[in-house]
């Protein structure tokens, strides 16, 4: 009686009682879900353009922010940096495409996964030995991001936003935006789609499919670069995000591997139902739930959608 | 010209459905069992037994696990790891609890522990399928994991928070501990691997592994010849558990003689994917080749660049083998993706038809 008090009336006691703390909670929870969601939005872009489940998008993430703080620590100035990061990308797109998908055409999805996973050593190796594995401070002055926190009065209580998520926020969503247009109005866009609906149609009206995987997969190291300056800004640059970028795996089966609104709703159920899951539940079990709250989460929603909220429905002929 | 199988009739039906059909191939696993089993454990250095050839058998056990799954039934795992842990966890919680009982026998059973469980994260694979069910077995990993680091139960409330082996003997003679030799060591692992090489291979030829074959290939036409997909899935969930959970038993009591949380965590999972990846799913005797390619790489690596006085920095090492396994990983894929057990059997057929191209 006293557990089941404890699960399911005590938390929403406190609650009620501290407003402000259950707003802070949400926010962080909605930032930590848009930071999710942008690494799941990387791995949607290759999904859909490819088929290729992308194990390497966290760690193109930890990539991109390190050879931008790299470069700088090397004496460039931060714009230089950013712009030669992209043209980075762009290589490693470009390298991607030819070494790795070009032989490996129309092999079963499990041996394209696994490519992806010798790639992740492969940077997890290169970045290491170029940049050094120690952690790094994201240059994100230089680069003219916000700093600091705004206090809201609320409820007796107030609220800190830092600036730097109202930043990620804002640029999240404009990212979304554009990539929306991108796909919806350009001609690009439409090959894409047209690449996303089947290999074989869009290669019969004369659609390069190896031009639109380096679009594709520049398109994704794009998304990661600024999911990693985000990231970066908050929590210092190293390996260690490649393991919260597993978090986005959760987000992608709940919102459905080919659905971009799917990563971005999926990532904020995500982000709030672990952190609002760890403060207010995690106490009871000892802490650290955070780390499989959003799996165990994703599994019960799987159970009843398997095809992920937003996915396309699985129809199954023999 | 010696691998040839002219003049050997087949008389009855059993001798045609033997694992092993050619002469050649039957002397030529006594001899790989004799080495193993005599030549290695007398002539072999400290080195060779404890650091490789334990690890190797033990990586080995556990990947023939995961290939049950993956590459027999088509259920992609990433939660080996944390079953490899709850065998390692069972088996200390069992020895500490009832001393008396031989370790050979609490090894096996934490199996069984584990076998449970992975049954109980295999209930979703009914409805969830591919890739979705990779990431639900990432749930497995990550709770399993926590468990093992938060639940002090588990580790008995010791300050550390790291299980040890304790000292265990089996006819009076130290198996596990700090006193064990790495002889004694190296047999009961010879001894669990040849054994349960020998079930998996029985059980993959035979009518379960023939339904899991067939879940693989196409679940809905397997459901509609006839077999139960649940059952299937789930026993496939087991027995591969199972394996798993005995290699991480072995890997605790056998071969690290400690070890903390961390040593279950998913790269541990990751890299036993690997292995079945090279060495080729859906073959056992793949699972030795990629246990023996990405387990023995690394060590190599180590080693052989000071023999040739190349002054290289160990934290290079370090990042150049994530480097090569990486590349390897990709270059082996891209040239033959069905895994060096595939080249085994290319290399093979070669030699029958010798010197004839076919």
């Amino acid at each position: 009686m006293d557990l089941l008090y404890k699960i399911f009336i005590d938390p929403f006691i406190q609650m009620g009682a501290a407003p402000d703390l259950l707003v802070q909670t949400l926010w962080e929870g909605l930032v930590a879900g848009v930071l999710y969601s942008l690494i799941a939005l990387g791995f949607v872009l290759i999904f859909k353009a490819s088929g290729v489940f992308n194990f390497a998008q966290g760690i193109m993430v930890v990539f991109a922010a390190l050879t931008l703080v790299g470069l700088h620590e090397h004496g460039v100035p931060a714009y230089v940096a950013l712009a030669l990061t992209i043209a980075v990308m762009f290589v490693l797109a470009f390298a991607v495409e030819r070494v790795m998908l070009r032989p490996l055409v129309n092999q079963p999805d499990i041996i394209l996964f696994m490519a992806t996973f010798g790639l992740t050593y492969f940077l997890i190796g290169f970045g290491e030995l170029i940049f050094g594995g120690e952690i790094k401070v994201m240059i994100s002055d230089q680069l003219g991001l916000p700093k600091g926190a705004f206090d809201i009065k609320f409820a007796g209580g107030f609220v800190s936003l830092q600036k730097i998520d109202i930043a990620a926020a804002v640029i999240a969503s404009l990212m979304v935006a554009a990539l929306a247009i991108f796909f919806q109005k350009t001609r690009i866009g439409r090959a894409l789609r047209a690449v996303a609906d089947s290999h074989r149609a869009a290669l019969s009206v004369g659609i390069s499919l190896e031009q639109i995987w380096v679009i594709v997969w520049f398109a994704a190291g794009l998304v990661a670069l600024t999911t990693g300056i985000m990231w970066g800004a908050r929590s210092g640059v190293s390996f260690a995000l490649s393991i919260i970028a597993l978090k986005a795996l959760p987000v992608l089966i709940l919102g459905g591997f080919t659905s971009i609104p799917g990563a971005i709703v999926g990532g904020l159920i995500i982000g709030i139902g672990e952190k609002i899951g760890e403060f207010y539940w995690g106490p009871l079990v000892g802490s650290g739930v955070e780390s499989w709250l959003a799996y165990v989460i994703a599994l019960i929603f799987l159970l009843f959608r398997p095809q992920g909220l937003f996915g396309e429905k699985l129809i199954e002929r023999i | 010209m010696l691998y040839r199988e002219t003049g050997q009739y087949k008389t009855s039906y059993a001798a045609d459905m033997a694992v092993f059909p050619i002469v050649q191939d039957r002397v030529g696993i006594a001899v790989i069992l004799f080495i193993a089993a005599v030549i290695i454990p007398y002539f072999g250095g400290s080195f060779l037994i404890e650091a490789v050839m334990i690890p190797f058998m033990i990586f080995a056990l556990a990947a023939i696990g995961l290939n049950l799954l993956t590459g027999y039934t088509g259920l992609l795992s990433l939660g080996t790891g944390a079953f490899m842990g709850v065998g390692a966890y069972a088996c200390y919680k069992l020895t500490t609890y009832f001393p008396g009982v031989n370790i050979i026998i609490w090894i096996f059973v934490s199996g069984f522990f584990a076998a449970a469980v992975g049954a109980v994260f295999g209930l979703p694979s009914l409805r969830i399928k591919g890739f979705y069910l990779a990431v639900a077995t990432l749930a497995a990993q990550f709770f399993l994991s926590w468990l093992f680091l938060r639940q002090p139960w588990f580790y008995n409330y010791n300050t550390s928070g790291a299980i040890e082996a304790p000292t265990r003997t089996l006819f009076g003679v130290a198996v596990t501990g700090a006193t064990s030799t790495g002889v004694t060591r190296y047999y009961v692992v010879l001894g669990f691997v040849v054994v349960m090489t020998w079930l998996a291979s029985n059980l993959v030829h035979g009518r379960i592994g023939r339904s899991w074959m067939a879940v693989r290939d196409m679940d809905l036409a397997a459901e509609l010849i006839g077999i139960r997909l649940l059952p299937t899935k789930l026993l496939a969930f087991a027995v591969s558990s199972f394996y798993c959970g005995v290699a991480g038993a072995l890997m605790v009591f056998i071969w690290y003689g400690s070890a903390e949380p961390l040593v279950f965590d998913v790269d541990l999972s990751f890299f036993i994917l690997f292995m079945i990846i090279i060495g080729g799913l859906g073959s056992l005797v793949g699972c030795f080749f990629g246990a023996a390619l990405i387990f023995i790489l690394p060590i190599a690596l180590r080693y052989i660049p000071p023999h040739f006085g190349l002054p290289i920095q160990p934290a290079t090492v370090d990042h150049l083998q994530y480097m090569i396994i990486g590349a390897l990983i990709i270059v082996f894929l891209i040239i033959e993706p069905a895994g060096l057990a595939r080249l085994w059997q290319i290399g093979k057929q070669k030699l029958r038809v010798w010197p004839f191209p076919y």
